[in-house]
C-alpha cells in the first residue's frame, strides 16, 4: 500500500468524522438515549478506520462501515455490562439491525435534528444546550467548548456528562417534535445555535481560532436545521441573522486592529454573497407570516446593510423594527438599541428619554453598551460631564482593549474642543 | 419505561376551597385516571391524606425515633402520586400535563430506577 492511498483513507476518515459525526451519533443513540456510549462506539469504530482503510482501502460507504462497526462496540459494551431485562431487548434489536444492514449499502437517514432537539430539551439546563450539540453534533470535546464558554474543561466535561445522563436515565426522546411541541422546543434549538454563534463573535480581533470557528460552525449548524426544517420561519430567520453579521466580520476592526463601529464601517468590507444569501433567507421567511424575534433581528440588520446600495442607513425602518423587538423580547438591550435608532430620527434628547431607566440592582449597570449608548448621546447634546462619566463606566467594564481603544479615543474628542491634549 | 408523576399543592388553599370546588377537583381526578387505566399508562396512584398526618422515622442505631409533621415543611405539599407507562420522558410530560394538578398546582415527574 502506498503512502498516497494511505493519506486518502485518512482523508476519507477525516471527511466522514466532520461530516457525518452527528449524523452517527444520533442513530447509535436513538434506541438507547446512550449519547455517551454513542460517542465512545463511534470514536473506537474512528479509531478502526484509521487502522484498517488504509490497508484495505476506504469502503464504497464509510458511513455504513463505521456505523456497522460502531453498532458491534456498542453490542460489546452493552454485554460487557450487567446485562438487565432491558438491556438485553436493546442487544437484540441492535443485532437485528446490524443484520438489516450489514448485507447492503443503506440509505443512512439523517437524525441529527432528533439530537439536537434532545439536546436542547427542557430537562437540560439552559446554558450546556449549546455546549451540548456542539459535542454531540460537531465532535467538539470539552477542552475546546470550554475555552470557547470560559469554563474550565473539567468543569464542563462534568456538566456534558451529566446531561448525557439526564438523556440516558430520564429517557429523551431522540426525534423532532411534533407540532404542538414544536414551537418552544425549537426556540431552545435556536436559541443553543445562537448561543454558540455570540461565544464565537465574542471574539472580534478573530485572533482565537477556535472562537472564530465556533461562529461558523454555529453558521453550519444553523444552515443544517433549514435544510432539515425548510419551513420554520424562524430558523430562516437565525440563519439570516447570523449571515448579515459574519457578512461584516471583516470591516468590524481596521488594518491596524482598531475597533470600527457598524456606522463607520466601510460597505465594500462587506460580503456581499452572505448579504444576499441573508436577504433571500428572510424573504423565505416572510412568506410565513410569523413574524418573531430572530426575523425581527436579522430585519434590523437588513435595514443597516441597506447602505451598502443607498449610501444611508435606513434608521425610521430600524427603530419601528426595534418598536416590535422590545414589544416582544421585553429585552432592555433591544431597548437601549431602539434609544440610539430615536437618537438618529428625533434626535439625542429623545434617545437619551428612550434609554432604559436604571433600576435599582439592574443588570445593566454592568452593560457596556449602555453606557457607551449614553456617554454618546450626552456628547451630542453637549453635556460633556455627564459624558464622561458614562465612557468612564463603559472603558472599565469593556474588556476587549480594541474597543477599549475606541472608547477611550471618543472620551478625548467629547470634551476635545474645551481642552488642547 | 416507568415515571411517578408527584402533585404539590397548598393544602391551605385546598382547605379553604369550597365543596363544590372540591367535588369538581375530585371529578377531574377521577377521569384522569381513568384515561390513565384506558390508554394502559396507569401503574399505581393515590392521594395522599394531610401532610399534618406524617410522621417521619429514623432509626440509626436500630432505635427508632419518631418525628411528627412531614420531611420538608413548605408551603406547598405533596398531595398525591401517580406511577405512569411511559414510552419516553416526552410521554411522560404529556401525561403531566393533562393532570389536574399541573392546571391548578404543581406536577413534578421523575423517571423511576431501572434494576
Amino acid at each position: 500500500m502506498s503512502q498516497g492511498d494511505d493519506q486518502s483513507a485518512i482523508k476519507t476518515a477525516e471527511a466522514v468524522a466532520r461530516r457525518s459525526y452527528g449524523k452517527l451519533v444520533a442513530i447509535l443513540a436513538a434506541r438507547t438515549h446512550d449519547v455517551a456510549g454513542a460517542e465512545d462506539a463511534l470514536s473506537e469504530a474512528f479509531a478502526s478506520a484509521l487502522a484498517d482503510w488504509p490497508v484495505n482501502g476506504a469502503p464504497l460507504s464509510p458511513e455504513a462501515w463505521l456505523l456497522a462497526v460502531a453498532r458491534r462496540k456498542m453490542i460489546d459494551a452493552v454485554r460487557r455490562r450487567r446485562v438487565s431485562a432491558v438491556a438485553s431487548g436493546h442487544l437484540q434489536l441492535m443485532a437485528e439491525e446490524l443484520e438489516a444492514t450489514a448485507s447492503l449499502v443503506p440509505e443512512i437517514p439523517d437524525e441529527r435534528l432528533a439530537l439536537m432537539f434532545a439536546c436542547a430539551h427542557p430537562i437540560i439546563e439552559p446554558g450546556i444546550r449549546a455546549p451540548l450539540i456542539l459535542q454531540t453534533i460537531l465532535g467538539f470535546d470539552a477542552q475546546t467548548i470550554g475555552s470557547a464558554f470560559l469554563v474550565s474543561p473539567a468543569a464542563m466535561g462534568q456538566r456534558l456528562a451529566r446531561a448525557k445522563r439526564k438523556i440516558r436515565h430520564a429517557k429523551v426522546p431522540l426525534r423532532v417534535p411534533d407540532r404542538a411541541d414544536m414551537r418552544a422546543r425549537l426556540t431552545a434549538v435556536l436559541e443553543a445555535v445562537y448561543a454558540a454563534y455570540t461565544e464565537g463573535w465574542s471574539d472580534p480581533a478573530g485572533t482565537d481560532a477556535s472562537l472564530r470557528n465556533l461562529a461558523e460552525e454555529a453558521i453550519w449548524l444553523g444552515r443544517l436545521i433549514v435544510t432539515l426544517l425548510p419551513k420554520e420561519p424562524e430558523a430562516l430567520g437565525l440563519l439570516a441573522l447570523m449571515l448579515y453579521s459574519h457578512a461584516r466580520r471583516c470591516a468590524r476592526r481596521s488594518p491596524a486592529g482598531e475597533f470600527v463601529p457598524l456606522a463607520d464601517q466601510d460597505p465594500a468590507l462587506w460580503d456581499e454573497g452572505l448579504i444576499d444569501e441573508a436577504e433571500d433567507l428572510l424573504v423565505r421567511a416572510s412568506a410565513f407570516d410569523a413574524f418573531d424575534r430572530y426575523q425581527l433581528e436579522a430585519a434590523i440588520q437588513s435595514a443597516h446593510v441597506v447602505r451598502r446600495r443607498t449610501g444611508a442607513t435606513d434608521w425610521v425602518a430600524i427603530e419601528r423594527l426595534y418598536d416590535g423587538l422590545c414589544a416582544i423580547t421585553g429585552s432592555p438591550v433591544a431597548a437601549i438599541n431602539r434609544a440610539i435608532a430615536v437618537a438618529q430620527t428625533r434626535g439625542p434628547a429623545a434617545g437619551l428619554a428612550a434609554l432604559p431607566v436604571l433600576a435599582l440592582g439592574s443588570r445593566l449597570v454592568e452593560y457596556q453598551p449602555y453606557w457607551a449608548a449614553r456617554a454618546e448621546l450626552h456628547t451630542r447634546m453637549g453635556e460633556t460631564a455627564a459624558a464622561r462619566e458614562a465612557y468612564d463606566q463603559a472603558i472599565a467594564l469593556e474588556i476587549d482593549p480594541a474597543v477599549r481603544r475606541f472608547l477611550q479615543r471618543r472620551r478625548t474628542e467629547s470634551f476635545g474642543q474645551y481642552r488642547t491634549t | 419505561m416507568q415515571y411517578m408523576l408527584l402533585v404539590y399543592r397548598s393544602e391551605a388553599k385546598y382547605k379553604d376551597a369550597t365543596k363544590e370546588q372540591k367535588a369538581e377537583t375530585f371529578a377531574a381526578y377521577a377521569a384522569y385516571t381513568e384515561i390513565l387505566k384506558k390508554a394502559g399508562a396507569f401503574v399505581a396512584g393515590s392521594g395522599l391524606q394531610d401532610s399534618s398526618l406524617a410522621t417521619v422515622v429514623r432509626a440509626p442505631d436500630g432505635k427508632p425515633t419518631v418525628l411528627n409533621g412531614p420531611y420538608i415543611e413548605s408551603r406547598e405539599q405533596l398531595g398525591g402520586y401517580y406511577i405512569i407507562e411511559a414510552a419516553d420522558l416526552d410521554g411522560a410530560i404529556a401525561w403531566a400535563a393533562r393532570c389536574p394538578g399541573a392546571r391548578q398546582d404543581t406536577v413534578e415527574v421523575r423517571p423511576l430506577m431501572v434494576y
